[in-house]
């Protein structure tokens, strides 16, 4: 071991490199996010509470959060059929279904904004026919969840969908040459197996929705207490100029986004301890 | 004779027969019926279909709604070509930084042993979890006329909110991760030994950079820079509380997108909006075709 370390230090450049990067991190994303967090702290935790406790913010933040998450569900069943579709089967178009799946990760967010909106106002193509069944998804919350449903698919997608093309295809024979049915075997022995990849990607989904604001401003409406979300009041306060508003949501926010990013890294150290060394 | 070359040709097609029943009987185990099958491609195919491909078309039937005159119009106008052309320029100074900083941290990173590892990249990780407001947030509280620095910035008559060094650090912010993130795990696993024969045979630091890891590392850096791209010509919540919105001067593409769309130029709006569009498509493919090279310097190295 100390041999290894000894040997690795004959590569230059450690100090410099390291200095260099510590420096860089420090000017561009550490200081910033500190001064966040500085600012709040000139708040008093009364003037902090009666900030978030407003009925405005309140309801941002309750759109925002009920409406990511409920998005992050569908997109934890619907990117589980995908995966399944794409790994498992066969069928004519499977590579491009595949390739688009990355669509809303490589798209704008502003322009899937707009093109959302188009396609599902009431003279577009979805919101013509659906209007007509009397759902209204443009300029109302359906909107929002729609948006926070499109940004949140390949995060399910892309976590999941390694996970079950290595899973190993003996225990499933097994299960099923030792009487289980399909469903149980998809159930008991699957499911299992794709547990910490399927909490991920709602995971991470749902942190992406949180936060999302391009794809969601256009198809919102934007109403105060209805579909405003959280991201949204932050601009407003800033044009405002309400500075300790905008600053007490985004804290809220962030912290909640550390709590998530906390959590999976847990989860990836967890399902990597459940996976005995091939 | 002939009996006895009958008997083993039936055996063998029997016995053929036997193991083409046994494995369709695995397969069988591993599958679900044809129906179940049927639906769950169907139910794929409908959802990708309405929440991935249909947007995407939309946004070319919009700009091409009224002709191909209308759209080419649009995109002459002087106010798109200036967005065009700061997004280029702010896109190129932070892939540019991203650059630099990523192949520093990477070496850092990848090539030594050194406690708190782990947590370092998290924090390199941390702008992909902040709302793109709060990247911009962030530097209005910096910089904005209450901010910290605020008072200095305005004595000194420094502008960087609401200007191109704005724009151009929230964006540096928000692609912060991408291409120290492609190369990391790319040089942890080719490992120091190329470096430290070069080493040993009295090469400079400096040349065993760029003679023996670059070489090594070269898609990886084109994947990263393709994909930080890809997010600093798109960002929109992040440069939209920096940019100020000044017309012809403090527009990107996406900022345009939006103005033009809430002016009801739905021609105008969809065509910027298609050129963004395209970049993202073009970004698709050239990221498949980058991960093909990746994958075969995988199996390169395995043998």
């Amino acid at each position: 071991m100390s041999a290894i370390a000894a040997r690795r230090r004959t590569l230059p450049g450690f100090g410099l490199t390291m200095g260099l990067t510590l420096s860089w991190l420090s000017v561009i994303i550490l200081i910033p996010l500190a001064g966040l967090f500085l600012k709040s702290l000139e708040l008093s935790p009364e003037q902090f509470w009666n900030i978030l406790s407003s009925r405005r913010t309140l309801n941002a933040l309750r759109v925002s959060f009920g409406l990511a998450f409920a998005a992050a569900c569908v997109n934890l069943v619907m990117g589980s059929i995908i995966v399944w579709a794409l790994v498992r089967y066969r069928f004519p178009g499977r590579r491009l279904f595949d390739a688009i799946v990355d669509v809303p990760f490589a798209l704008p967010t502003a322009v899937a904004g707009v093109a959302l909106t188009a396609l599902f106002a009431e003279k577009g193509w979805l919101g013509a026919p659906l209007a007509a069944l009397g759902i209204k998804v443009a300029f109302t919350p359906v909107g929002i969840f729609v948006a926070m449903i499109f940004i949140g698919i390949p995060f399910v997608v892309r976590t999941v969908q390694p996970v079950l093309q290595d899973l190993d295809p003996e225990i499933e024979e097994a299960a099923g040459s030792l009487g289980a049915s399909r469903w149980q075997t998809i159930i008991r022995v699957i499911l299992p197996s794709l547990g910490p990849a399927l909490l991920t990607g709602l995971a991470l989904a749902f942190a992406r929705a949180v936060g999302e604001y391009g794809s969601v401003i256009f198809i919102a409406g934007n109403l105060p207490n209805v579909s405003e979300i959280a991201p949204l009041l932050i601009v407003i306060r800033l044009s405002e100029f309400r500075y300790a508003d905008a600053t007490a949501i985004a804290v809220v926010m962030l912290v909640v986004s550390f709590v998530v990013i906390f959590a999976v890294n847990r989860l990836q150290r967890w399902a990597q301890s459940r996976i005995p060394a091939r | 004779m002939t009996m006895q070359i009958a008997d083993s040709v039936s055996l063998s097609t029997s016995e053929a027969k036997a193991r083409a029943h046994a494995a369709a009987a695995r397969d069988n185990l591993r599958t679900e019926p044809r129906a179940v099958r049927i639906v769950v491609i169907a139910l794929a195919m409908i959802f990708l279909t309405v929440f991935v491909v249909l947007p995407l078309v939309v946004v070319f039937a919009q700009a091409f709604s009224r002709g191909i005159l209308a759209y080419l119009a649009a995109l002459a106008e002087p106010e798109a070509l200036s967005a065009i052309k700061l997004t280029l320029l702010v896109a190129a100074i932070s892939v540019g930084l991203n650059l630099a900083f990523g192949l520093v941290a990477a070496w850092a990173i990848a090539k030594f042993e050194f406690r708190g590892k782990t947590f370092l990249i998290t924090l390199i990780d941390l702008p992909f979890s902040v709302s793109p407001v709060i990247s911009g947030l962030v530097f209005v509280l910096l910089f904005g006329a209450q901010g910290y620095f605020g008072g200095w910035l305005r004595d000194h008559d420094i502008q960087i909110l609401f200007a191109v060094p704005g724009i151009a650090l929230a964006t540096t912010f928000v692609t912060f991760p991408f291409v120290a993130r492609a190369l990391i795990p790319l040089m942890q696993e080719q490992g120091t030994q190329e470096e430290e024969a070069a080493i040993s045979l009295g090469a400079s630091g400096l040349q065993t950079f760029f003679r023996v890891t670059l070489p090594n590392i070269k898609w990886g850096v084109l994947y990263g820079v393709l994909l930080c791209n890809a997010r600093a010509m798109g960002e929109f919540g992040a440069v939209s509380v920096v940019s100020g919105h000044i017309r012809g001067e403090t527009n990107t593409m996406p900022l345009l997108v939006e103005i033009l769309y809430n002016e009801y130029q739905f021609v105008a709006a969809f065509a910027i909006a298609s050129l963004l569009a395209m970049l993202a498509l073009i970004t698709l493919i050239a990221k498949s075709v980058l991960e093909r090279h990746l994958h075969e310097g995988d199996e390169l190295r395995d043998d």
